[in-house]
């Protein structure tokens, strides 16, 4: 980028001034609710603590300028955020970096710009997410990129990176993008993925890509159990995130429906680092 | 109660024949009486439009079908859990909304009794735990008949009797108020793995055809002289070229005369008929054969149909017609639910998605809105989206603002993705007719309360009749042009009154009324045969005693029994 199209984005701070109680849905903590927004209308949005509203205000403390728009809007979060729940969850745009671990649904549903998590997410973060970069440096719970519980759409885009170990059902409905878990991943990664790409740079438990349809996983480390509708094809040279080895590919699910490009079957690609 | 008097509104009520006049009506102790007291209060209703409350025919409401819906789609509702100011409960759920949503938002549009089209004996008690706590608007319920074994066998024999005696003593057992009939025998046969696709199409094991099971109710049904028809979903829903199936369905109507005390004066009613209008052979050549059907049910004085308005949305498809919902699965991929209930029914449920890019739902959309369009008798025509499977019922005001603007829904037609297709495989683009506000009172408020047999009370504004009146703030002079507007309009009432009380003001809930289930008590001459065929299929075959099948009095606290005598 030249210099002259390197926006300087206004930057909001907030800082936690109270734990709350229960857990506080943070529904409206993301650049497109702060736009445009003085410091004290930030602090006067909404947010659920059970079945009673109170505001951001309440919890914490508004500094700075927001942006005109989403775009050049950046959030900075301080303090403990372990019960906050849907931090940057629906962002368009703009930044949000969060100094501390967030509960539930961070960064689900985004669609744009760049979260950045410098603790751990709990479950149901990045879910269906379409767009932009969201990167965790500690672990993720389970639904890590997945579909919402019942739907059948899910991640569709962008790129979500989780620096340490994600849990269960990651993945779940993939159909594009990019998720990488550079530790480990417990079982059912990739259910149903029909298009993306997956990468775990540590070891993945069980039920590997289960019912895949389409897409591409990678696995560095060891698969504690194949899923057997996978049929090895062959062996390939590859650069997978900056590390250059010879992989293993399999093809798969094989128990699974597969659509047909121009007469011949779409299959999903799993690869296992040698 | 106190007493109210609506001024200066612009009435109208097909009953007593009053088109927009400027009327005053007057409520005291939750009736529509002549005059009330000089300290009756007074709503202003200048420039506004009143009507009856309105009466949906045909909804998924309540129940174990629905209720599956609203476990297996928690994606439906995430986004709707939180609780609003005021009396009302959190409401969640867009095509498959709870209980509280359910009665809130009809409340809101107008509404003050719903059908629930589908109950499987079976499980009645739960469809009555759901009525029971849907607030505002009266509910019934219409238990399914078409599959069960019972009828097969009687019918099998022609024995209408029988059929009758039975019908009359499930209405007691589940607190039913008709006979519903969903894809005759072809239910029966999916449990063989199989469908029955015409009329003819015999049904294994019981080897009855759909036709003797349609013509056999509709006798029952009029040998106990119900308030309602029999209520039909035809063989062969959603497919190209069903409505050769139809016609035939539609035809065994004929030359049977209504009987009964109600006012009612058809003797079938046929739902959703839009799913049943089709022509040409595949999705391909699939043509609009809504004029065909329309054609003879304009001849037909004793039929009454309501449309299945596609409104182009994301939704979830539930129906006993359990084959169907195998069909869909196959179609789009998504979860598929399906279950079979002992001796009765089945059902199914697929999440669906009407996507406007697709010429194919444009067509059906298309062809929802020819029905209604092509009606000559308003009062035989009623709007329904079969909610949940053609749309939620909260688009109704949508789906009125394309029957009465044809700006409207031209703007949308022509906007299609696919508008070339949709326009040459359908008759709507050439059709200027403009449902106004009387006709629309007639498909939504009198036609229905006349086809239920609840006319004497419900869905007019004569003195006497119940207290359920709707204001809009709509002024029949200038009536607005765009379709947010209209729908704005018919989405939140001024004002609704339910039994004479102020349920709803300016679209915001602030009473919750005092709901009543309907059922009909129909009573028949003693009936050793079928009393012995019940115990019979209850010891061998049903998964539950005899003496656990009813609905106790305690699941419908609130009833309003409507009691019919069929003994001769």
């Amino acid at each position: 980028m030249r210099p002259s199209e390197v926006k300087k984005m206004n930057t909001i701070t907030l800082t936690v001034k109270k734990t709350p109680e229960l857990f506080l849905e943070c529904e409206h903590v993301n650049p497109d609710a702060f736009a445009g927004k003085t410091p004290d209308q930030i602090a006067k949005l909404g947010a659920y603590q059970g079945k009673e509203i109170s505001t951001l205000g309440e919890y914490f403390t508004v500094a700075g300028e927001a942006g005109a728009t989403a775009a050049d809007t950046k959030i900075v979060i301080n303090g403990d955020c372990t019960k906050m729940k849907y931090i940057g969850a629906k962002m368009t745009a703009g930044e949000v970096v969060v100094n501390s671990t967030c509960d539930m649904y961070t960064g689900s549903w985004m669609s744009g710009g760049k979260l950045l998590v410098k603790g751990n997410v709990h479950s149901f973060c990045g879910l269906a997410m379409k767009g932009g970069e969201f990167t965790v440096e500690g672990n993720a719970g389970n639904y890590l990129g997945a579909a919402y519980r019942g739907d059948w759409r899910g991640m569709s885009g962008g790129i979500l990176r989780v620096k340490g170990n994600a849990g269960s059902d990651v993945a779940t409905f993939m159909t594009g993008g990019e998720l990488i878990v550079e530790g480990n991943v417990d079982i059912h990664i990739g259910t149903h993925m029909e298009g993306g790409r997956i990468v775990v740079k540590g070891n993945a438990n069980r039920r590997v890509a289960g019912q895949m349809v389409k897409g591409e996983v990678y696995v560095f480390g060891a698969i504690n159990v194949m899923m057997p509708g996978f049929k090895k094809i062959g062996e390939t040279e590859l650069e997978v995130d900056g590390t250059k080895a010879r992989f293993t590919e399999y093809t798969g699910d094989m128990g699974e429906r597969h659509p047909t490009r121009k007469g011949v079957p779409v299959y999903g690609r799993l690869y296992m680092k040698n | 109660m106190s007493e109210f008097i609506i001024k200066n509104g612009h009435v109208f009520d097909p009953v007593q024949g009053i088109k927009g006049d400027k009327k005053d009506i007057a409520v005291k102790d939750g009736k529509i009486v002549d005059k009330v007291g000089s300290g009756a209060k007074v709503i202003d209703a200048k420039d506004k439009t009143v009507m009856a409350g309105a009466l949906e025919i045909h909804a998924h409401v309540a129940g174990p079908k629905v209720n599956a819906g609203r476990w297996y789609r928690p994606e439906d509702k995430h986004f709707d859990s939180h609780k609003t100011a005021g009396i009302t409960r959190i409401e969640g759920g867009k095509s498959i909304p709870t209980v509280f949503k359910t009665g809130y938002e009809y409340a809101r549009m107008g509404f003050t009794f719903a059908m629930e089209a589908a109950m499987p004996p079976l499980y009645a008690r739960h469809v009555h735990e759901e009525i029971h706590d849907t607030p505002i608007i009266d509910e019934a319920a219409l238990p399914v008949f078409g599959n069960n074994w019972f009828i097969l066998e009687y019918l099998k024999n022609q024995e209408i009797e029988n059929t009758a005696a039975y019908i009359a003593w499930i209405l007691r057992q589940t607190k039913g108020y008709g006979v519903k009939c969903v894809n005759p025998g072809g239910t029966e046969a999916w449990a063989w793995g199989l469908n029955c696709l015409t009329i003819h199409d015999p049904v294994p094991y019981f080897d009855i055809t759909p036709g003797e099971i349609i013509k056999g109710l509709i006798e029952a049904n009029e040998y106990l002289g119900l308030p309602h028809s029999m209520h039909l979903h035809q063989n062969d829903l959603g497919n190209p070229g069903n409505y050769k199936t139809t016609l035939d369905s539609l035809k065994l109507a004929e030359g049977i005369k209504p009987k009964n005390n109600f006012g009612r004066e058809q003797v079938l009613h046929s739902t959703h008929l839009q799913f049943h209008s089709y022509k040409g052979t595949n999705w391909g050549d699939f043509e609009s054969g809504a004029k065909e059907v329309m054609d003879y049910v304009n001849r037909q004085k004793n039929l009454t149909i309501d449309t299945g308005n596609v409104t182009l949305d994301e939704t979830t498809t539930m129906t006993a017609d359990g084959p169907f919902e195998h069909h869909l699965h196959g179609l789009n991929h998504l979860k598929w639910f399906n279950v079979d209930v002992e001796l009765e029914t089945a059902a199914g449920i697929v999440p669906f998605i009407y996507d406007p890019s697709n010429a194919v739902f444009c067509c059906q959309w298309a062809v929802g809105l020819e029905i209604p369009l092509y009606a000559k008798d308003p009062m035989r025509c009623f709007i329904t989206t079969d909610h949940p499977n053609a749309g939620p019922f909260t688009r109704y005001p949508r789906v009125y603002s394309w029957l009465m603007s044809k700006k409207v829904r031209d703007e949308l037609l022509n906007g299609f993705k696919k508008a070339d297709k949709v326009i040459g495989a359908t008759n709507l683009a050439n059709m200027d007719r403009e449902i106004t506000l009387y006709e629309l009172a007639a498909m939504t408020r009198a036609g229905p309360a006349k086809a239920l047999g609840l006319a004497k009370d419900y869905g007019g504004l004569a003195p006497g009749m119940n207290a359920d009146i709707a204001i809009y703030n709509i002024n029949p002079d200038k009536f607005p042009s765009t379709g947010p507007e209209i729908e704005k309009a018919f989405a939140q009432v001024a004002c609704l009154f339910k039994d004479g009380k102020i349920c709803v003001e300016d679209g915001k809930v602030v009473d919750m009324g005092h709901k009543k289930t309907f059922w009909v008590d129909a009573k028949v001459n003693e009936n050793k045969q079928v009393m012995h065929d019940i115990k019979e299929k209850f010891l061998r075959y049903y998964s539950i005693n005899e003496n656990n099948y009813p609905v106790p009095e305690s699941y419908a606290p609130h009833q309003h029994i409507i009691a019919v005598d069929a003994t001769q």
